[in-house]
């Protein structure tokens, strides 16, 4: 019975994963189709592929990119910049979530300003941090910590306030002293918190490094993709577009990998019946 | 006190009241007025009363977790500050860590006392096999059933071999049948180095089966004992068997009618609310 259920399940993502890949190339040959002289003018369809890029030489450009190998220096400066401004926001989130969660005077002290500078549009920050910190990747590392920062804070803010009475005075009846409550029950609680946040996170983290990049850089995807729309080359912006879209998925994924690991003792949906 | 150490009750709660200040003050709720409560050494005391008459606040103020309004508190003849360091208390909702394993969750007293963690280990794998649990010790929380669970939070609290036990309805979220089992379990474990005990429940058979001593608490709010009753039944007792005895049934039948007025006036609080 067991075994059947397993396989038609699999059956059933397969399935699902061959639909995706139909819709994807449905895509594809829609924008293909518009964009070629096939279905109408040779005027009509120069002008769409003027605003839209041509499936083929965007994946030519794509090519090119990786075969001729001159994306990887981009590649890995945006990549150094995301995991930079990642770490260090999530860590300084992870300290500074915690040290307010748990002391009520600094927490009231502080309330006005963290709502002040989470509402504030931090975007608008890069050109003042290209002026502080240069346009190497500091400045892009920046941008991405106060776009990082604020998620993980108020997941772990939220994470501590969240903390079963009832485990804390366990802990405490079981003589866990202040420092041992942190450790035992305050951080794995915030943890979870800021692991489902890490999604929300990491992505952001890329759009620091990719906007920081496009407002002014020498090196970097968003630095290709700025020169690109400087030439009207509407294919590279494109293909730019499309790698960007891909790392940003593969960066989810080793997210989604690592939060396996380290939450097994979270009960899964359908996995929580009893033994 | 003019206790001399060696007689001193294992627990006095002298005098007790609990009064809340509603948020943002103003109104005032008394859980627990003038009630006195004493355990004596390796002795076994149900609390029974209706439901929220400050049964779990009178054992939160023995455990240290909550501080009276008036009255005293003395363990073993000393006064209480803080944490109740002699007594292990067991929840009544899910307490165990959920991000430890049964093994984590046993061991973690031990941790925190500093226990060097190969011995720590050790003695939580000793005691899990003590309740049953060799086989899971690598389970999370939430892959245990609800009895699993409480044994384990039952190895949790003994394994730093507390002078107290205060338990707070332990078995009410189990069935009637696992709920038979792990009370016998208990009686065993207790009979095994007699601990005192102040045990929570509205369950009157189950004080009465269990217990030396049952203390019957009136409805809240203001709520103070109304009865003390000696159950003598003998020991070792079976809880299944021992409600067939006649004496079970006679101060069955005594206590109920002490009780039924207050979960009566209980009820009729609750419908006005």
């Amino acid at each position: 019975m067991r075994k059947a259920a397993k396989s038609e399940a699999r059956a059933g993502r397969g399935r699902l994963a061959l639909y995706h890949a139909l819709l994807l190339a449905g895509v594809f040959v829609f924008w293909y189709l518009m964009t070629e002289p096939l279905l109408w003018s040779e005027e009509a369809a120069r002008k769409t592929a003027f605003f839209f890029g041509r499936p083929l030489m965007v994946l030519q450009q794509i090519w090119e990119w990786f075969a001729g190998g001159k994306i990887y220096e981009h590649l890995l400066i945006t990549l150094i910049e995301t995991l930079l401004a990642f770490a260090i926001g999530t860590l300084c989130g992870l300290g500074v979530g915690l040290w307010l969660a748990l002391s009520p005077l600094a927490s009231a002290l502080a309330d006005p300003y963290i709502k002040a500078s989470n509402a504030m549009p931090r975007v608008i920050l890069a050109p003042i941090f290209a002026v502080w910190f240069g346009l190497g990747i500091v400045s892009k590392v920046a941008l991405g910590f106060t776009l990082v920062f604020f998620i993980v804070f108020f997941n772990v803010y939220q994470g501590v306030k969240e903390v079963s009475p009832v485990v804390l005075n366990n802990a405490r009846m079981l003589g866990a002293n202040s420092r041992q409550l942190l450790r035992t029950v305050y951080l794995p609680s915030a943890m979870s918190w800021v692991f489902s946040s890490l999604h929300t996170s990491v992505g952001m983290a890329f759009v620091g490094a990719v906007v920081g990049e496009y407002l002014g850089s020498a090196r970097g995807v968003g630095y290709l993709i700025l020169q690109a729309e400087g030439a009207f080359d509407i294919n590279t912006v494109f293909a730019g577009i499309l790698v960007l879209t891909a790392f940003a998925l593969a960066l989810d994924t080793a997210v989604t990998v690592v939060e396996n690991r380290l939450l097994v003792w979270r009960p899964a949906q359908g996995e929580t019946e009893p033994l | 006190m003019s206790f001399p150490l060696s007689t001193a009750p294992a627990l006095a709660l002298n005098n007790i009241t609990v009064t809340f200040v509603a948020h943002g003050g103003g109104s005032t709720y008394t859980a627990v007025r003038d009630t006195t409560l004493t355990v004596g050494e390796g002795e076994f005391v149900s609390v029974v009363g209706p439901t929220g008459c400050g049964k779990s606040t009178l054992l939160n103020i023995a455990a240290g977790l909550l501080e009276s309004s008036a009255g005293s508190v003395r363990v073993q003849g000393e006064p209480l500050a803080g944490i109740n360091r002699h007594a292990g208390y067991m929840f009544q909702s899910d307490a165990l860590l959920p991000w430890l394993s049964a093994l984590g969750n046993v061991e973690l007293g031990l941790k925190y006392r500093g226990v060097e963690p190969g011995a720590a280990r050790e003695q939580a794998m000793d005691w899990l096999a003590r309740v049953g649990l060799s086989g899971h010790a690598g389970r999370y929380p939430h892959q245990l059933s609800g009895g699993m669970k409480k044994r384990v939070a039952l190895a949790q609290m003994l394994i730093l071999d507390p002078k107290i036990l205060l338990m707070d309805e332990p078995f009410s979220a189990l069935d009637i049948q696992t709920r038979q089992l792990m009370e016998n379990e208990l009686l065993e474990l207790w009979s095994a180095d007699r601990k005192s005990v102040v045990f929570i429940t509205h369950d009157l058979e189950e004080a009465i089966a269990l217990s030396d001593r049952v203390v019957v608490l009136s409805a809240g709010p203001a709520a103070h004992p109304m009865g003390d009753y000696v159950i003598d039944l003998p020991r070792p007792r079976d809880v299944a068997e021992v409600r067939l005895a006649p004496r079970f049934v006679e101060l069955h039948t005594e206590l109920w009618h002490t009780m039924k007025d207050e979960v009566l006036k209980g009820y009729a609080q609750s419908r006005q609310k």
